[in-house]
Protein backbone atom coordinates (compact mmCIF):
# COMPACT_ATOMS: atom_id res chain seq x y z
CA UNK A 1 0.00 0.00 0.00
CA UNK A 2 1.33 3.38 -1.03
CA UNK A 3 2.56 5.95 1.50
CA UNK A 4 1.52 9.50 0.67
CA UNK A 5 1.98 12.94 2.14
CA UNK A 6 -0.93 14.74 3.75
CA UNK A 7 -1.00 18.40 4.74
CA UNK A 8 -2.47 19.48 8.06
CA UNK A 9 -5.37 21.84 7.32
CA UNK A 10 -6.57 22.37 10.88
CA UNK A 11 -5.85 21.28 14.42
CA UNK A 12 -8.78 21.32 16.83
CA UNK A 13 -8.43 20.32 20.51
CA UNK A 14 -11.39 18.12 21.53
CA UNK A 15 -10.60 17.44 25.19
CA UNK A 16 -7.52 17.90 27.36
CA UNK A 17 -5.89 14.81 25.90
CA UNK A 18 -7.38 14.53 22.43
CA UNK A 19 -7.04 16.61 19.30
CA UNK A 20 -8.72 16.33 15.92
CA UNK A 21 -6.39 16.80 12.97
CA UNK A 22 -7.97 17.72 9.63
CA UNK A 23 -5.85 16.65 6.67
CA UNK A 24 -5.76 17.35 2.98
CA UNK A 25 -4.56 14.27 1.14
CA UNK A 26 -3.82 14.75 -2.58
CA UNK A 27 -5.13 11.80 -4.58
CA UNK A 28 -7.19 10.40 -1.71
CA UNK A 29 -9.81 8.05 -3.15
CA UNK A 30 -12.31 8.17 -0.28
CA UNK A 31 -12.91 5.80 2.60
CA UNK A 32 -15.62 3.84 4.39
CA UNK A 33 -16.86 4.72 7.89
CA UNK A 34 -14.83 2.71 10.41
CA UNK A 35 -11.61 2.42 8.40
CA UNK A 36 -8.24 3.65 9.67
CA UNK A 37 -4.96 4.96 8.32
CA UNK A 38 -1.38 4.15 9.25
CA UNK A 39 0.65 7.25 10.13
CA UNK A 40 4.46 7.22 9.91
CA UNK A 41 6.85 9.70 11.46
CA UNK A 42 10.50 9.82 10.40
CA UNK A 43 13.15 11.38 12.64
CA UNK A 44 16.11 13.30 11.25
CA UNK A 45 18.32 10.24 11.78
CA UNK A 46 15.95 8.08 9.73
CA UNK A 47 14.29 6.33 12.68
CA UNK A 48 10.64 5.63 11.88
CA UNK A 49 7.63 5.07 14.13
CA UNK A 50 4.26 3.96 12.79
CA UNK A 51 0.80 3.90 14.38
CA UNK A 52 -2.77 3.29 13.25
CA UNK A 53 -5.49 5.92 13.75
CA UNK A 54 -9.18 5.59 13.02
CA UNK A 55 -10.69 8.02 10.57
CA UNK A 56 -13.16 10.15 12.54
CA UNK A 57 -14.74 11.90 9.55
CA UNK A 58 -17.52 10.45 7.42
CA UNK A 59 -16.99 9.52 3.77
CA UNK A 60 -19.41 12.37 3.04
CA UNK A 61 -17.24 15.00 4.78
CA UNK A 62 -14.64 17.14 3.06
CA UNK A 63 -11.13 16.06 3.92
CA UNK A 64 -9.94 13.52 6.40
CA UNK A 65 -10.07 13.93 10.18
CA UNK A 66 -8.09 11.88 12.69
CA UNK A 67 -8.80 12.24 16.41
CA UNK A 68 -5.68 11.37 18.37
CA UNK A 69 -5.44 10.73 22.11
CA UNK A 70 -2.14 11.63 23.71
CA UNK A 71 -0.55 8.67 25.45
CA UNK A 72 1.96 9.48 28.19
CA UNK A 73 5.52 8.65 27.06
CA UNK A 74 4.20 7.67 23.62
CA UNK A 75 6.45 7.99 20.58
CA UNK A 76 3.92 9.34 18.12
CA UNK A 77 0.80 10.72 19.82
CA UNK A 78 2.51 13.49 21.89
CA UNK A 79 3.94 14.91 18.67
CA UNK A 80 0.56 14.73 16.90
CA UNK A 81 -1.36 16.27 19.80
CA UNK A 82 1.15 18.85 21.08
CA UNK A 83 3.38 19.84 18.17
CA UNK A 84 1.51 19.50 14.91
CA UNK A 85 0.53 22.79 13.22
CA UNK A 86 -1.54 23.66 10.15
CA UNK A 87 0.69 23.45 7.09
CA UNK A 88 2.80 20.59 8.50
CA UNK A 89 3.07 17.39 6.48
CA UNK A 90 2.36 13.86 7.67
CA UNK A 91 3.07 10.58 5.94
CA UNK A 92 0.14 8.18 5.84
CA UNK A 93 -1.33 5.24 3.97
CA UNK A 94 -4.87 3.99 3.68
CA UNK A 95 -7.76 3.66 3.90
CA UNK A 96 -7.24 0.36 5.71
CA UNK A 97 -9.63 -2.31 6.98
CA UNK A 98 -12.75 -4.05 5.73
CA UNK A 99 -14.14 -5.67 8.85
CA UNK A 100 -14.91 -2.78 11.20
CA UNK A 101 -16.81 -0.87 8.55
CA UNK A 102 -20.39 0.34 8.28
CA UNK A 103 -22.15 1.40 5.09
CA UNK A 104 -25.80 2.23 4.71
CA UNK A 105 -26.32 -0.98 2.74
CA UNK A 106 -25.42 -3.03 5.82
CA UNK A 107 -28.58 -1.71 7.47
CA UNK A 108 -29.34 -1.89 11.17
CA UNK A 109 -30.62 -1.16 13.67
CA UNK A 110 -27.16 0.14 14.45
CA UNK A 111 -25.81 -0.23 17.98
CA UNK A 112 -22.57 1.67 18.61
CA UNK A 113 -20.69 1.00 21.85
CA UNK A 114 -17.67 3.22 22.54
CA UNK A 115 -15.11 3.36 25.32
CA UNK A 116 -12.95 6.50 25.55
CA UNK A 117 -11.32 7.47 22.26
CA UNK A 118 -12.92 4.36 20.71
CA UNK A 119 -15.66 6.81 19.78
CA UNK A 120 -13.66 8.01 16.72
CA UNK A 121 -14.61 5.35 14.10
CA UNK A 122 -18.15 5.18 15.52
CA UNK A 123 -18.47 8.94 15.09
CA UNK A 124 -17.60 8.41 11.42
CA UNK A 125 -20.46 5.88 11.19
CA UNK A 126 -22.89 8.20 12.97
CA UNK A 127 -21.92 11.15 10.73
CA UNK A 128 -22.32 8.94 7.68
CA UNK A 129 -25.79 7.89 8.79
CA UNK A 130 -26.75 11.55 9.38
CA UNK A 131 -25.24 12.78 6.10
CA UNK A 132 -27.24 10.22 4.13
CA UNK A 133 -30.37 11.12 6.07
CA UNK A 134 -31.35 7.46 5.93
CA UNK A 135 -33.77 5.62 8.15
CA UNK A 136 -31.44 3.24 10.01
CA UNK A 137 -32.05 3.75 13.74
CA UNK A 138 -28.87 4.33 15.75
CA UNK A 139 -28.20 3.95 19.45
CA UNK A 140 -24.83 5.06 20.76
CA UNK A 141 -23.67 4.03 24.21
CA UNK A 142 -20.49 5.91 25.06
CA UNK A 143 -18.46 5.39 28.22
CA UNK A 144 -15.99 8.00 29.45
CA UNK A 145 -14.37 8.58 32.82
CA UNK A 146 -15.71 12.11 33.23
CA UNK A 147 -17.70 14.68 31.31
CA UNK A 148 -14.74 16.75 30.13
CA UNK A 149 -13.25 13.59 28.58
CA UNK A 150 -16.32 13.09 26.36
CA UNK A 151 -15.06 13.68 22.83
CA UNK A 152 -17.45 15.39 20.32
CA UNK A 153 -19.83 16.19 23.19
CA UNK A 154 -21.70 19.07 21.52
CA UNK A 155 -21.92 17.24 18.22
CA UNK A 156 -23.33 14.12 19.87
CA UNK A 157 -25.88 16.18 21.77
CA UNK A 158 -27.02 17.75 18.49
CA UNK A 159 -27.06 14.38 16.71
CA UNK A 160 -29.43 13.03 19.37
CA UNK A 161 -32.01 15.66 18.36
CA UNK A 162 -32.56 13.75 15.11
CA UNK A 163 -35.33 11.19 14.82
CA UNK A 164 -34.01 7.68 15.20
CA UNK A 165 -30.72 8.70 16.84
CA UNK A 166 -30.28 8.04 20.56
CA UNK A 167 -27.12 8.92 22.47
CA UNK A 168 -26.47 7.54 25.96
CA UNK A 169 -23.46 8.63 27.97
CA UNK A 170 -22.11 6.87 31.00
CA UNK A 171 -19.48 8.49 33.22
CA UNK A 172 -17.52 5.94 35.21
CA UNK A 173 -15.35 8.02 37.50
CA UNK A 174 -16.71 11.51 38.08
CA UNK A 175 -20.10 13.10 37.50
CA UNK A 176 -21.12 16.75 37.54
CA UNK A 177 -23.86 17.77 39.95
CA UNK A 178 -27.28 16.92 38.60
CA UNK A 179 -25.92 14.42 36.03
CA UNK A 180 -28.84 12.76 34.27
CA UNK A 181 -26.94 10.10 32.32
CA UNK A 182 -25.61 6.73 33.42
CA UNK A 183 -22.94 6.56 36.10
CA UNK A 184 -21.45 3.09 35.88
CA UNK A 185 -19.24 0.89 33.76
CA UNK A 186 -20.79 -0.79 30.75
CA UNK A 187 -21.99 -4.23 31.76
CA UNK A 188 -24.71 -6.72 30.87
CA UNK A 189 -27.48 -4.77 32.64
CA UNK A 190 -26.57 -1.45 31.06
CA UNK A 191 -26.37 -2.96 27.59
CA UNK A 192 -29.70 -4.73 28.13
CA UNK A 193 -31.21 -1.37 29.09
CA UNK A 194 -29.87 0.56 26.09
CA UNK A 195 -29.67 -1.99 23.26
CA UNK A 196 -32.50 -3.39 21.19
CA UNK A 197 -33.55 -6.90 22.20
CA UNK A 198 -31.68 -9.69 20.37
CA UNK A 199 -34.85 -10.52 18.41
CA UNK A 200 -34.49 -7.20 16.56
CA UNK A 201 -31.03 -8.32 15.40
CA UNK A 202 -29.11 -5.07 15.86
CA UNK A 203 -25.77 -4.75 14.09
CA UNK A 204 -23.30 -3.89 16.86
CA UNK A 205 -19.93 -2.13 16.57
CA UNK A 206 -17.83 -2.04 19.73
CA UNK A 207 -14.60 0.00 19.91
CA UNK A 208 -12.37 0.91 22.84
CA UNK A 209 -9.57 -0.37 25.03
CA UNK A 210 -9.21 -4.16 24.98
CA UNK A 211 -10.80 -4.92 28.41
CA UNK A 212 -13.73 -2.61 27.57
CA UNK A 213 -14.36 -4.34 24.25
CA UNK A 214 -14.13 -7.80 25.82
CA UNK A 215 -16.65 -6.85 28.53
CA UNK A 216 -19.12 -5.24 26.11
CA UNK A 217 -18.90 -8.01 23.49
CA UNK A 218 -19.24 -10.74 26.15
CA UNK A 219 -22.28 -8.94 27.57
CA UNK A 220 -23.92 -8.74 24.13
CA UNK A 221 -23.33 -12.45 23.50
CA UNK A 222 -24.58 -13.45 26.95
CA UNK A 223 -27.78 -11.46 26.31
CA UNK A 224 -28.37 -13.59 23.24
CA UNK A 225 -27.11 -11.33 20.46
CA UNK A 226 -25.77 -13.12 17.38
CA UNK A 227 -21.92 -13.06 17.55
CA UNK A 228 -21.95 -12.78 13.75
CA UNK A 229 -23.58 -9.34 14.09
CA UNK A 230 -21.07 -8.01 16.64
CA UNK A 231 -17.97 -6.33 15.22
CA UNK A 232 -15.13 -5.34 17.50
CA UNK A 233 -12.02 -3.19 17.32
CA UNK A 234 -9.57 -3.07 20.21
CA UNK A 235 -6.81 -0.60 20.87
CA UNK A 236 -4.20 -0.20 23.56
CA UNK A 237 -2.95 0.06 26.09
CA UNK A 238 -0.03 -0.06 23.69
CA UNK A 239 1.98 2.89 24.93
CA UNK A 240 1.61 4.54 21.56
CA UNK B 1 -2.81 -6.86 23.08
CA UNK B 2 -4.90 -5.75 20.16
CA UNK B 3 -6.84 -7.50 17.42
CA UNK B 4 -6.40 -8.21 13.74
CA UNK B 5 -7.73 -4.78 12.72
CA UNK B 6 -4.42 -3.35 13.92
CA UNK B 7 -2.39 -5.27 11.32
CA UNK B 8 -4.71 -4.67 8.37
CA UNK B 9 -2.03 -2.54 6.69
CA UNK B 10 0.72 -5.12 7.27
CA UNK B 11 -1.50 -7.93 5.98
CA UNK B 12 -2.30 -5.83 2.91
CA UNK B 13 1.48 -5.42 2.34
CA UNK B 14 1.99 -9.19 2.53
CA UNK B 15 -1.08 -10.49 0.69
CA UNK B 16 -1.74 -7.50 -1.57
CA UNK B 17 -5.40 -7.24 -0.54
CA UNK B 18 -7.73 -6.46 2.33
CA UNK B 19 -7.43 -9.42 4.71
CA UNK B 20 -9.33 -8.60 7.91
CA UNK B 21 -12.55 -10.21 6.65
CA UNK B 22 -10.69 -13.33 5.50
CA UNK B 23 -11.67 -16.42 7.49
CA UNK B 24 -8.79 -18.35 9.00
CA UNK B 25 -8.87 -21.75 10.66
CA UNK B 26 -6.71 -22.44 13.69
CA UNK B 27 -4.39 -25.41 13.17
CA UNK B 28 -4.61 -26.23 16.87
CA UNK B 29 -8.30 -26.01 17.88
CA UNK B 30 -9.88 -25.80 14.40
CA UNK B 31 -11.96 -22.73 15.32
CA UNK B 32 -12.67 -20.45 12.37
CA UNK B 33 -13.11 -16.68 12.26
CA UNK B 34 -12.15 -13.48 10.46
CA UNK B 35 -8.54 -12.37 10.87
CA UNK B 36 -9.89 -9.12 12.41
CA UNK B 37 -10.92 -11.12 15.48
CA UNK B 38 -7.54 -12.70 16.18
CA UNK B 39 -5.45 -11.61 19.18
CA UNK B 40 -2.48 -9.49 18.08
CA UNK B 41 0.67 -8.55 19.98
CA UNK B 42 2.60 -5.78 18.24
CA UNK B 43 5.27 -5.41 20.89
CA UNK B 44 6.69 -8.91 20.70
CA UNK B 45 9.82 -9.18 18.54
CA UNK B 46 7.75 -8.92 15.40
CA UNK B 47 3.98 -9.24 15.22
CA UNK B 48 2.46 -12.30 16.91
CA UNK B 49 -1.09 -13.33 15.97
CA UNK B 50 -2.90 -15.78 18.25
CA UNK B 51 -6.19 -17.69 18.13
CA UNK B 52 -8.89 -15.97 20.18
CA UNK B 53 -10.31 -19.34 21.29
CA UNK B 54 -7.22 -21.35 22.28
CA UNK B 55 -4.39 -18.76 22.22
CA UNK B 56 -2.25 -20.89 19.89
CA UNK B 57 0.14 -18.92 17.66
CA UNK B 58 -1.39 -18.55 14.19
CA UNK B 59 1.10 -16.25 12.53
CA UNK B 60 4.39 -14.46 13.19
CA UNK B 61 5.53 -11.56 11.03
CA UNK B 62 9.00 -10.07 11.30
CA UNK B 63 10.12 -7.10 9.23
CA UNK B 64 13.83 -7.52 8.44
CA UNK B 65 15.15 -4.36 6.84
CA UNK B 66 12.09 -3.98 4.64
CA UNK B 67 11.56 -7.68 3.93
CA UNK B 68 8.69 -9.45 5.67
CA UNK B 69 9.40 -12.92 7.07
CA UNK B 70 6.01 -14.59 7.55
CA UNK B 71 5.41 -17.79 9.52
CA UNK B 72 1.90 -19.13 8.90
CA UNK B 73 2.29 -22.61 10.31
CA UNK B 74 -0.42 -22.16 12.97
CA UNK B 75 -3.11 -21.60 10.34
CA UNK B 76 -4.58 -24.71 8.75
CA UNK B 77 -6.67 -22.81 6.19
CA UNK B 78 -7.14 -19.27 4.88
CA UNK B 79 -10.31 -18.77 2.85
CA UNK B 80 -9.17 -16.33 0.17
CA UNK B 81 -12.45 -15.80 -1.68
Amino acid sequence: MKWRFATVADVHPETGRTTSIALRVPGWGGHLAGQHVDVRLTAEDGYQAQRSYSIASAPDDDGLVLTVEEIDDGEVSPYLVEELQPGDELELRGPIGGYFVWEESKGGPLLLVAGGSGIAPLRAMLRHRLARNGDVPVRLLYSARKLDEVIYRDELTRAAENDGIDVHLTLTRERPDGWQGYARRIDRDLIAEVAWPPAERPLAYVCGPTPFVEAAADALVSLGHDPGRIRTERFGPTGS
Amino acid sequence: MLDGNAIAGTLDDIFGREMTLTMSTCGHCASRGPLAETVVYLRAPGVVVRCRMCQAVLMVVVDRRGTYCVDLRGISALALG
